[in-house]
């Protein structure tokens, strides 16, 4: 019988509350869902501070995963739905966010979560997503300065590295770790897409390659293509990566040797910055209706 | 706020690259452009500005190579990169020569 088939590109759905918050004492609870085309995040803030989480997969129903992560946010805290005040949505998924009174744009989402996860030093950005990637440039208070965002192809993304991932039959948690096992950095791969990308790693597989050095050759393309991209919108100092590629340090690593510049260590889990600041905007769109 | 709509493939960059704090909404790109590339909106990456500002349309923003095509009577560089001929042919564009506050740039 042929064995069940093993998900290697699967990534851990994950849940957090911040012990130190008591959410009732708070003045404002405001929420922020992300539907990503990957993984859709449901953010609950307390006063401007992270409350709780829910970081899981979008599937191929969007209002249902916005539901199920909000919901899974608020699992366990005592909180209905009804206490948190103002939700706003973002993502590729941002207009079909059922509990939503808002969407805003995941540039500028993107550029408010990671000046609050990473401080107000912050200003070049490096967004990996699932199936796109932007470079923004922000000021001290998380407002766009310039941005560019490249999502006609699936090159330098997450989807990208799944499919790697499927293709080598590694877990994607450890892609990162197994890619960096390699004595002498080969050359990248085709940079320019993951299908000729594949194509070109299948060869090399069947040439004798070992799997990390083929991995590593994908790192290495990858961190060239977002280098290019970075470069557009201008590199300064400090640089930051938000998500679920952040947390591959093969790519992070050659990244960082390319522009000579350590990226900062993130507070939160890094998927978390378009939800964060969807958040932090509904909290300010609530004091402004509040004012009225 | 820059923003460079547009795209890198396999033969360039393509980006055309919009000034918003100069664009002040007069729409003059709107109508200069042949292939109606630029439209007005609200400001994507700035919910909280409330006057309209140019935009790439969404419909055009993936495949600017080939809409902007009819427009470049010049050489264009493999690597997308600027000579100083390219430079001087972006001038005569007629979305860069239609913006008096100099807003719209281009990659290639």
């Amino acid at each position: 019988m042929a064995e069940e088939k093993k998900e290697y590109w699967r990534w851990l759905e994950s849940r957090w509350t911040n012990p130190n918050i008591n959410w009732r004492q708070a003045k404002i609870i405001t929420g922020g869902v992300d539907v990503g085309s990957v993984s859709t995040q449901a953010v609950i803030m307390a006063d401007g501070d992270l409350y709780a989480f829910a970081n899981m997969r979008t599937g191929s129903d969007s209002p249902n995963s916005a539901r199920n992560a909000f919901n899974w946010a608020l699992e366990g805290t005592g909180m209905a739905e009804t206490d948190v005040k103002y939700t706003v949505g973002t993502g590729y998924g941002r207009v079909n966010v059922p509990m939503a009174k808002k969407a805003i744009t995941e540039i500028a989402c993107h550029a408010r979560g990671a000046n609050f996860m990473y401080g107000p030093t912050v200003r070049t950005v490096l967004d990996m997503g699932g199936q796109d990637c932007k470079a923004i440039r922000i000021d001290d208070k998380g407002k766009v300065e310039s941005f560019l965002m490249n999502d006609k192809c699936a090159a330098g993304t997450g989807r990208g590295m799944e499919v790697f991932s499927d293709l080598l039959t590694i877990s994607i948690n450890d892609v990162g770790k197994m890619s960096m096992e390699v004595d002498v950095e080969p050359e990248p791969v085709s940079s320019t897409c993951v299908i000729f990308a594949k194509t070109e790693a299948t060869g090399l597989l069947r040439q004798g390659w070992a799997k990390n050095k083929v991995l590593a050759a994908y790192c290495r393309a990858m961190a060239g293509r977002v280098n290019e991209l970075l470069q557009r919108v201008g590199v300064v100092k400090d640089f930051a990566i938000t998500g679920g590629i952040a947390k591959n340090i093969g790519v992070v690593s050659r990244l960082e040797n390319l522009l000579g510049l350590k990226a900062l260590t993130p507070r939160h889990d890094t998927q978390l910055a378009g939800a964060i600041g969807a958040a932090l905007f509904a909290k300010g769109l609530l004091e402004k209706d509040l004012k009225k | 706020m820059l923003a460079n709509y547009g795209y890198k493939d396999g033969s360039g960059d393509y980006f055309i690259a919009i000034d918003t704090d100069k664009c002040n909404g007069c729409a003059k790109c709107v109508d200069a452009c042949p292939q109606s590339v630029f439209e007005m909106g609200d400001d994507d990456s700035d919910p909280l500005r409330e006057e309209p500002v140019a935009r790439v349309s969404g419909e055009q923003r993936k495949k600017l190579k080939y809409a902007c095509a009819p427009c470049k009577r010049y050489l264009t560089t493999l690597s997308g990169g600027k000579t100083e001929e390219t430079m001087k042919e972006i001038e005569k564009l007629p979305c860069v020569v239609s913006c008096e506050l100099r807003a719209i740039n281009h990659s290639w």
